[in-house]
């Protein structure tokens, strides 16, 4: 059970936004969530629900997984509303006992909401149509730059790489480590959150003493791989862009400049 | 000159305390001094602590010798300008197979070694493709390396080594964390690439029957190569075997026990088809 966890909430499927370079997704959601920052009026958000809903439609991914994200930031948004609703000054609308709320509030909370939303259900089409592993890719490659201030970039996506390849590994491990304690006694269900807390202690222990053993014998097979650091070294599937990812940084850039000129000035 | 050759190999563990004082040294190789011609198929036995893994990983360069010389292809492993051709020459592959897979995907693990070599991403396809089919690992090039059998991590594991193009593979007893099938599936990929690519294959294990189809047998104890010789020559024998603590094939220990009842039989029979042709002669 534990085998088929995956990270990230990635939703297999065909689609032109699944096949799109990850660069092109990483690019698109950064400017799409600065555009979200840049509107003074409701045109603009009009524009980029308009434009959220057509990416949503071309990725064919159910309507209801972008919805699922947004349940553990429900709360969040909750007292958003509820702290601009009733805390921001102005011409008074609704007033009963201490509490009232003012115009200026209430655009303020609606705004916020629709801003929230956009925000993360943006993000999460990245994270939806790309796989860890493309994401990790992308970000290497737009984040080479860095390397001129001596930012190992090389090094953290091959980490972050290694790290979502051995999730699954020490999940399953974790799983063997309990049912051995279990079978030895221990109890990690009941009791208070202090007593339950510490019974992880025998849980944890072997855990860590294996996964640095792991890392040890994969820094060694690495090695005897050849593995010398990102210099030097060539792609089994480079980053190329095509046509597709061409025509979707011009789609953006219309994007851009439409929702802004029409959240700015209409 | 062999492709491996070792002269008077030494290697010492050193204990330290806490405070970094010298607290004892184990030697765990000694002197030893082989030579392994290329194409030809080694297998070292040995029972745990004999030194046999850390024979194999000086053939590699992780180790370099205490004292002696290790020279892969004509090459000083003690050298740091030779680590990368030694490593890419000399391919290892491990014991545990889940941490020596570095990949998600099965066909990008086996492209982990030719892009560290920096092989252009036409041909490391190439590469990746006649590896795969050579472990007969083809089918599975796009699954993810968490859901494959032991044996068949293992398998993909040697790919990747074949993938670097390599003049010699050591594997470090591929077979003991595996199933019996996935042993034999292994052990039959490991045969397959020294007949047909005529690489050399140097096998650590401790599973006598992996060694009958060795070219050469080095038996290693406390260190030292105790033992020499075509398998027929090793396992013909038994009571010196028995004095290492290791056993024969049960097919050899079955032909020396009727030989000590008084049957004449061959020495050194190491298949149960040779010991029934034995056996028939003897009867007429």
């Amino acid at each position: 059970m534990l085998r088929d966890i995956t990270l990230g909430q990635y939703y297999a499927t065909e689609s032109v936004i699944h096949r799109l370079d990850p660069r092109v997704k990483l690019v698109g959601t950064i400017f799409y969530i600065i555009s979200l920052f840049c509107f003074r009026n409701a045109w603009g958000y009009g524009a980029a629900i308009v434009f959220l809903a057509l990416v949503i439609r071309l990725s064919k991914v159910p309507f209801r997984f972008m919805v699922k994200g947004m349940k553990s930031i429900l709360f969040l948004l909750l007292i958003t509303v509820v702290f601009n609703l009733f805390l921001t000054p102005g011409e008074v609308l609704v007033a009963f006992w201490k509490l009232k709320i003012t115009k200026e509030g209430l655009v303020l909370a609606v705004t916020m909401a629709v801003r929230l939303t956009l925000l993360i259900i943006g993000s999460s089409i990245m994270t939806l149509t790309t796989t860890p592993n493309n994401l990790t890719d992308g970000m290497e490659r737009l984040l080479r730059p860095l390397k001129l201030f001596r930012v190992p970039v090389h090094e953290v996506a091959m980490m972050m790489s290694i790290a979502l390849r051995f999730i699954p590994i020490l999940l399953e491990e974790t799983d063997k480590i309990m049912k051995a304690q279990l079978a030895r006694g221990a109890d990690f269900e009941s009791g208070n959150l202090l007593k339950r807390a510490k019974a992880m202690v025998p849980l944890l222990v072997p855990l860590f003493i294996s996964a640095f053993r792991r890392a040890n014998d994969l820094a060694m097979a690495m090695e005897a791989r050849c593995y010398r650091g990102g210099e030097g070294r060539t792609k089994m599937k480079p980053l190329i862009y095509r046509k597709r990812d061409y025509i979707a940084y011009l789609v953006l850039v219309i994007y851009l400049v439409g929702s802004i000129a029409a959240g700015r000035m209409l | 000159m062999g492709i491996i050759k070792t002269k008077n190999l030494v290697y010492e563990y050193i204990r330290r305390d806490e405070e970094g004082n010298v607290e004892g040294i184990t030697t765990a190789v000694d002197k030893v001094s082989l030579n392994v011609k290329a194409g030809e198929f080694i297998a070292v036995l040995g029972h745990n602590g004999s030194g046999k893994s850390t024979l194999a990983k000086h053939i590699n360069a992780i180790l370099s010798p205490t004292e002696g010389t290790v020279w892969v292809d004509g090459k000083d492993t003690a050298k740091e300008e030779n680590l990368w051709e030694i490593r890419q020459t000399a391919g290892m592959v491990f014991q545990n197979p889940d941490n020596q897979i570095i990949g998600q995907v099965v066909e990008e693990d086996v492209g982990f070694g030719p892009e560290n070599l920096g092989v252009p991403t036409k041909e490391i396809w190439e590469r990746v493709e006649e590896s795969l089919k050579a472990v007969g690992m083809y089918a599975y090039r796009k699954h993810s390396p968490n859901k494959l059998s032991g044996g068949q991590k293992q398998r993909v594991s040697i790919a990747g080594v074949m993938a670097m193009h390599p003049k010699c593979i050591i594997l470090d007893e591929p077979t003991a964390m595996l199933d019996p099938n996935g042993r034999k599936d292994v052990i039959r990929a490991a045969r397959a690439l020294n007949d047909v690519e005529k690489i050399t294959i140097v096998l650590i294990t401790h599973y006598m029957e992996e060694t009958i189809y060795a070219d050469r047998i080095f038996v290693m104890d406390q260190g030292r190569i105790a033992m020499e010789g075509t398998p027929r020559e090793v396992f013909s024998q038994v009571e010196r075997l028995k004095e290492l603590r290791l056993d024969v094939p049960q097919v050899t220990l079955l032909a020396h026990e009727l030989q000590k009842r008084g049957l004449r039989l061959p020495k050194g029979i190491l298949t149960t088809e040779e010991l029934v042709e034995a056996l028939k002669c003897l009867s007429y």
